[in-house]
């Protein structure tokens, strides 16, 4: 690297080393975002906020920057970074997701400063539709 | 180059601690499923920051298989908390 610097050339190599870089730090500072985030929200509401956005964000720049550090620099295209990479993105949020779910489900409170609850009245909507079958059959 | 990766590492490490003090002190039973969800995917980035580190291809096996299992424990915690069972015929 350094002697391309030397002879002038214009070398791909840091290009893609410059990529390798931002992706990593972008990653790095989305998984400390997420630590941050899991040790002072209040809730486990906003904690799975926290765990389902960020991490997934930083763990997608990161193993970005790991496929293009073998794809450029070692020759090794892997497929299997490309399935992983494609199925944390999509099976992250839904995670976050059944966790909130099964919190409320099991009654857990929501934090004081929260302003507004939308899951309890589609609870209750959705058992008076129920009991509304139930009775006309 | 190396040394970047080192300090990257470092960092993911220091989260990493963070994320075990939420899942020792987390106050509910979710609050610890979240904090091992995310314990899950950092360790997925600690290995691929190994990878880059001991210049092998070999751990790359283990992201894909480590991304699975995470998913597939939190959704099998999920439903435990729900309804107590895992495996049930409700078809809901």
């Amino acid at each position: 690297m350094r002697n391309s610097w030397r002879e002038g050339r214009f070398s791909i190599e840091i290009l893609v080393d410059i990529l390798i870089i931002l992706l990593i730090s972008t990653g790095v500072l989305f998984s400390a975002v997420t630590a941050l985030g899991l040790i002072r929200l209040p809730d486990v509401y906003t904690r799975t906020h926290a765990a389902s956005k960020s991490s997934t964000l930083g763990v997608l720049s990161i193993l970005l920057g790991t496929f293009v550090h073998f794809w450029f620099n070692e020759g090794i295209f892997n497929t299997q970074m490309v399935i992983a990479i494609a199925f944390l993105f999509i099976t992250q949020p839904v995670a976050g997701h059944l966790i909130g779910r099964a919190a409320y489900m099991t009654g857990i409170k929501v934090a004081e400063e929260t302003v507004r609850d939308d899951m309890g009245p589609a609870i209750e909507k959705r058992k008076n539709n129920q009991q509304e079958e139930l009775e006309n059959e | 180059m190396i040394m970047f990766y080192w300090i990257a590492l470092m960092i993911v490490s220091f989260s990493f601690a963070g994320l075990l003090f939420r899942l020792v002190k987390g106050p509910t039973v979710a609050d610890r499923v979240v904090a091992l969800d995310a314990i899950g995917v950092t360790l997925v980035s600690i290995v691929a920051l190994l990878s880059l580190i001991i210049e092998t291809e070999f751990f790359l096996e283990v992201i894909l298989l480590m991304s699975i299992l995470s998913f597939i424990g939190t959704a099998a915690f999920a439903k435990f908390l729900e309804r107590g069972e895992i495996f049930d015929r409700d078809p809901r």
